[in-house]
């Protein structure tokens, strides 16, 4: 049985998953011919134009109409838009960009990842060494540094992270404690000396941009440069940990094979937008290079080599929770899925 | 120099489409082998320098080769990384062509 402290990248639990193998063990991948592969993995950057664009317009949009209507009721209504499109959509952005498929030009992938970095409030720097080492050692624990639902798991961190609470608190001490120079224990395990200096130089950024929003809500004496900057972390953040949750919780951890560790769900168009196609989530980790917009071709070309995907995020909850919670007591319980060919490797469970 | 460098025959010059790369085995050496889009050839080692991937499981784009894992980015021409995740640059092998052969110079 695993403890919290099993989870940190510096412990016995690390040693274990060198020891084995498990850090460096070749991960299962569909057979794709190379000529598919290859257009599969071919970047444009018109779909991300179209999109950031839209995404762009709609944070103007909703953001003007929430200023403009501050004090009624509309401006509800238009916060909540701004809110998932700032505190959710940064997400996927992040996530994209911070892979550099998004885009085919590398200049506006790097130009999106700094702006949705700021938006969900993680380093540019840190981040893309935390993602580097999650899409290395998925769900291995203590290597994985981006593991949400740990055995045994602790519902109420999850369920506070709908509004953002204890992520944007640990967000903020990581930003101050960036900005003084420090990176924490397992932060320093993967990001390069090298980078450091990155690092704490955007957090400094970060730091002033903060200092003159709280600037501005004390000489306005109104909380609303905050809805603007800052709090739609909090308010908008339910969308991404909605659909975050259900990548990887409650399925198989130390395997080599994404189809048992990771899982694929049916999205509606909108909630896809926002989370840029991400609930092709087996298929992007067993493919990282193929973009976005190609997730649902790649999906079409590998499905029946993968479990069957799960039917909508109503389904994949009702698949997930009963184990999660069964996990508190049983932290060995987990969804052990059924493949449709003989698993390539051993399972090291 | 030369006399330092031993020439491999690496496969035929129709192995390989433009703006592409496949990978080798020479001398127990892997080795990535592409082609430019101005048709010339260029070799690299074949394991990328951040978590030894292999490179010829990448997409070439112009003159970037990214790894398939992480998506890390070096010009083949010249082995340079293109950031982070990369650290260290590829060793460059020189490439001539012979006929219809490609042939790949590695030390002795």
């Amino acid at each position: 049985m695993f403890t919290t402290d099993d989870y940190s990248l510096t412990g016995q639990q690390t040693q274990r998953a060198i020891d084995t193998g498990l850090t460096t063990g070749e991960w299962y991948r569909s057979p794709v011919p190379r000529k598919r592969m290859k257009e599969l993995m071919q970047r444009e950057d018109a779909p991300a134009i179209r999109d950031t664009i839209i995404w762009v317009a709609a944070l103007l949009i909703s953001g003007g109409l929430g200023v403009a209507t501050w004090g009624t009721w509309w401006t509800w209504p238009s916060f909540f838009v701004y809110g998932v499109l700032y505190g959710s959509a940064s997400d996927s952005r992040w996530h994209e960009c911070g892979h550099g498929t998004a885009f085919r030009t590398q200049w506006m992938n790097a130009a999106v990842y700094q702006f949705a970095c700021f938006m969900i409030v993680r380093n540019p720097t840190a981040w893309k060494w935390s993602h580097t080492r999650h899409h290395t050692d998925t769900i291995i624990v203590g290597r994985d540094p981006e593991i949400v639902a740990m055995r045994p798991p602790r519902l109420w961190r999850i369920a506070v992270n709908y509004f953002g609470l204890l992520d944007m608190v640990m967000s903020l001490r990581s930003m101050l404690r960036h900005a003084t120079g420090k990176l924490d224990s397992n932060e320093a395990s993967y990001v390069p000396e090298t980078e450091h200096k990155k690092a704490f130089l955007v957090a400094r950024v970060w730091v002033l941009i903060y200092a003159l929003m709280i600037a501005a809500c004390i000489a306005t004496r109104s909380i609303l440069p905050a809805m603007v900057i800052g709090l739609p972390r909090l308010y908008g953040a339910w969308h991404f940990v909605l659909t975050g949750v259900t990548q990887h919780a409650g399925l198989a951890d130390n395997v080599l094979d994404h189809r048992l560790n990771t899982r694929s769900i049916k999205l509606n168009p909108i909630s896809r937008f926002i989370y840029w196609n991400m609930n092709y989530h087996v298929e992007h980790h067993m493919f990282p290079m193929v973009p976005y917009y190609r997730l649902p071709e790649l999906h079409k070309e590998i499905a029946a080599d993968l479990p069957p995907i799960t039917n909508g995020l109503f389904a994949a909850y009702r698949e997930l929770l009963p184990v999660l919670f069964a996990q508190r007591r049983s932290p060995t319980t987990f969804i052990l899925r059924t493949l449709p060919t003989p698993v390539a490797k051993e399972l090291h469970v | 120099m030369s006399d330092d460098l031993h020439w491999h025959d690496a496969c035929a010059v129709d192995d390989i489409e433009t703006e592409d790369v496949i990978g080798l085995d020479i001398a127990g050496k892997p080795i990535a082998l592409y082609r430019s889009p101005d048709d010339e050839f260029f070799a690299t080692d074949g394991l990328c320098t951040h978590e030894r991937v292999k490179l010829s499981d990448g997409l070439v784009m112009d003159y970037v080769i990214e790894c398939p894992k992480h998506n890390g980015r070096f010009d083949y021409r010249t082995g340079a990384g293109k950031g982070a995740p990369i650290c260290e640059n590829l060793s460059t092998y020189q490439t001539r062509r012979e006929g219809d052969r490609v042939m790949i110079a590695l030390p002795n």
